[in-house]
């Protein structure tokens, strides 16, 4: 029931969140809200060794926006902005694939879980909304990728 | 009372299937289905009579003016109100701000010295005052007429059994309006306008009352609630979207500045200035939404046949089955009143380590669709510290094998996530 949906390893990140309030030292912070439900996701990210990113987040929501948020800290933690961007970009592309796209698992490695979320329309804005967070964050912490026009 | 087997024919939608399973459609709340009857109205008006209304004289001009009116006499009638007192709008959320911004809109010109009721003027020192309860519908409007005006929002909370906590001082001499929900969306608590309607005028004030969740499920006559105003939609109770009516009593109605303005809505026009229509056309500007007039008129007949009482106490009954089999399940709680005193039949609940949005997910999985969110009710959430609820809405159409449906479908979502199963019966 539900299995393209609610699948495995969604269930193991909901239960056992990784990254989920871990201390880092915060350089911006960005919070965001999905108004049509009410889910709320806060995520912090940092400069870890060799200019690598760290991630932590906090929020209350369904299944899939925890669990997207638990991946995506685990995921991005530890790659540089420029290793992150790709991973990024594959996990948005997937969202807007309407069921419709093989993830590569080479890329997105737990996030292919999510494939079967984009055949939800209703519930895709739950799976991105700490990927949103952690993009604005970036960008006030000026920890984007060096392929992106810094202007400033 | 009537036959839920043979009035679902009347239904189309409702022998469908949705995710390869039978459809259980327990969202009434958020829309209601449409009997053929009022899809074949609209249909046949298109069919034979279409023409724009209040303009051109020839035959069709005429059947389409003619058929609009009626139309608005039916709905007046069911509803127990003059003709002349109802104004169609396309929402119940156009006509609460209709209302809100009579009272912009004369105290922007009393600003500027003209003649204005001064009833609707507004500034700071003046409440309006609201319920913890309301709907966005009836709480953003008047959020944004006091930010504009400098009046202050006032309003009663709730107390834990989902009841209006009706404070003395809420209401008191500053107070120039009273907005309150006649059944809440969210808790399905019925409050007790007329009371609150009668407070209100106590102190000089006028008051409004939303009929969303009302009109459509039980018996409601607008002169009885006590109110000045009062909206609701048509899309709620059988009729089609499009289209919402706002009751006010006539004199206070004639006595407001336009909303919309445009054609329609005139006496006389110059290029200077020009002077409006009476209600109700002086609030309907445009062409107006004819066919759904049709439609809506179409539904209060069905309604009607069928009779308010027995529809109310239709839902009454399932009402009480839903309370006592969710009682009957470990780890989910009713937000709102847990009998069927001064309760209608929107039921929320929670369910403990599951978030709404999967619950509702794995009971749309079954084939039942109910409401995930906060309802546009964002602040009632917040007051009983819950990020949203699940809904179950019922209607006319609904028995208790679609409840036993939704039951089988939260313990599905028990069982999916691991959380506590066993019902204690």
């Amino acid at each position: 029931m539900s299995q393209d949906l609610y699948q495995e390893i969604i269930l193991d990140h909901y239960k056992n969140p990784r990254g989920k309030k871990v201390e880092i030292a915060s350089l911006a912070q960005s919070y965001q809200v999905n108004p049509t439900c009410g889910d709320e996701v806060t995520v912090d990210v940092g400069r870890g060794p060799d200019g690598t990113l760290l991630v932590s987040y906090d929020g209350q929501g369904c299944s899939i926006s925890q669990a997207s948020a638990s991946v995506m800290s685990e995921l991005i933690t530890g790659k540089t902005p420029d290793q992150a961007a790709p991973i990024q970009a594959a996990f948005l592309e997937l969202m807007k694939s309407k069921g419709q796209l093989e993830p590569d698992e080479e890329v997105l490695e737990d996030a292919i879980a999510f494939a079967g979320v984009s055949k939800y329309p209703a519930r895709i804005k739950c799976a991105l909304i700490s990927w949103m967070a952690l993009s604005d964050a970036q960008i006030k912490a000026q920890l984007t990728p060096i392929t992106m026009t810094r202007s400033e | 009372m009537f036959d839920v087997d043979k009035l679902r024919e009347d239904f189309p939608i409702l022998s469908r299937s949705v995710r390869g399973v039978p459809l259980v459609y327990l969202d009434s709340g958020a829309t209601s289905q449409k009997p053929f009857q009022v899809l074949d109205a609209e249909r046949h008006f298109y069919e034979n009579s279409n023409a724009a209304v209040h303009r051109g004289a020839h035959a069709l001009a005429e059947e389409a003016t003619d058929a609009y009116e009626s139309a608005r006499e039916t709905i007046a009638t069911f509803v127990g109100a003059q003709v002349e007192e109802i104004v169609f709008t396309k929402n119940a959320t156009e006509g609460i701000n209709l209302v809100a911004y009579a009272f912009s809109n004369a105290t922007d010109k009393a600003r500027q010295g003209l003649d204005v009721d001064q009833r609707f003027v507004v500034g700071p020192g003046d409440s309006i005052v609201v319920t913890e309860m309301e709907h966005h519908a009836n709480l953003i409007p008047w959020q944004e007429l006091c930010a504009k005006t400098g009046a202050t929002l006032r309003w009663f909370g709730i107390t834990e059994q989902g009841r209006l906590n009706i404070e003395p001082g809420v209401i008191d001499h500053t107070t120039k309006f009273v907005s309150i929900v006649h059944q809440s969306n969210l808790l399905g608590t019925i409050n007790p306008v007329r009371e609150i309607m009668d407070m209100a005028h106590a102190v000089g004030a006028l008051g409004m009352v939303d009929l969303c969740q009302s009109v459509p499920h039980m018996p409601v006559d607008v002169h009885e609630l006590g109110a000045d105003f009062a909206s609701w939609s048509g899309h709620k109770m059988l009729g089609p979207t499009g289209i919402g009516i706002l009751w006010g009593k006539s004199e206070l109605l004639n006595a407001m500045p336009p909303f919309l303005s445009g054609g329609s809505m005139i006496e006389m026009v110059h290029m200077e200035q020009s002077t409006y229509a009476p209600a109700p056309q002086r609030f309907e500007a445009g062409v107006p939404m004819v066919a759904q007039a049709i439609g809506l008129a179409r539904a209060c007949d069905y309604l009607t046949g069928l009779g308010m009482e027995n529809v109310f106490a239709h839902e009454q009954e399932l009402t009480a089955y839903t309370l006592d089999e969710l009682a009957k399940l470990e780890g989910v709680r009713v937000i709102g009143p847990v009998d069927t005193h001064d309760r209608g039949s929107a039921v929320s609940f929670v369910v403990d380590g599951i978030h709404p949005h999967d619950v509702g997910h794995l009971m749309d999985a079954k084939g039942v669709a109910v409401r995930v969110g906060h309802h546009c009710c964002w602040p009632t959430c917040r007051r009983f510290d819950v990020p949203a609820t699940t809904r179950i809405t019922t209607y006319i159409y609904n028995d208790k094998s679609d409840i036993d449906q939704a039951i089988a479908g939260i313990k599905s979502a028990q069982e999916f996530f691991g959380t506590s199963a066993k019902a204690i019966a």
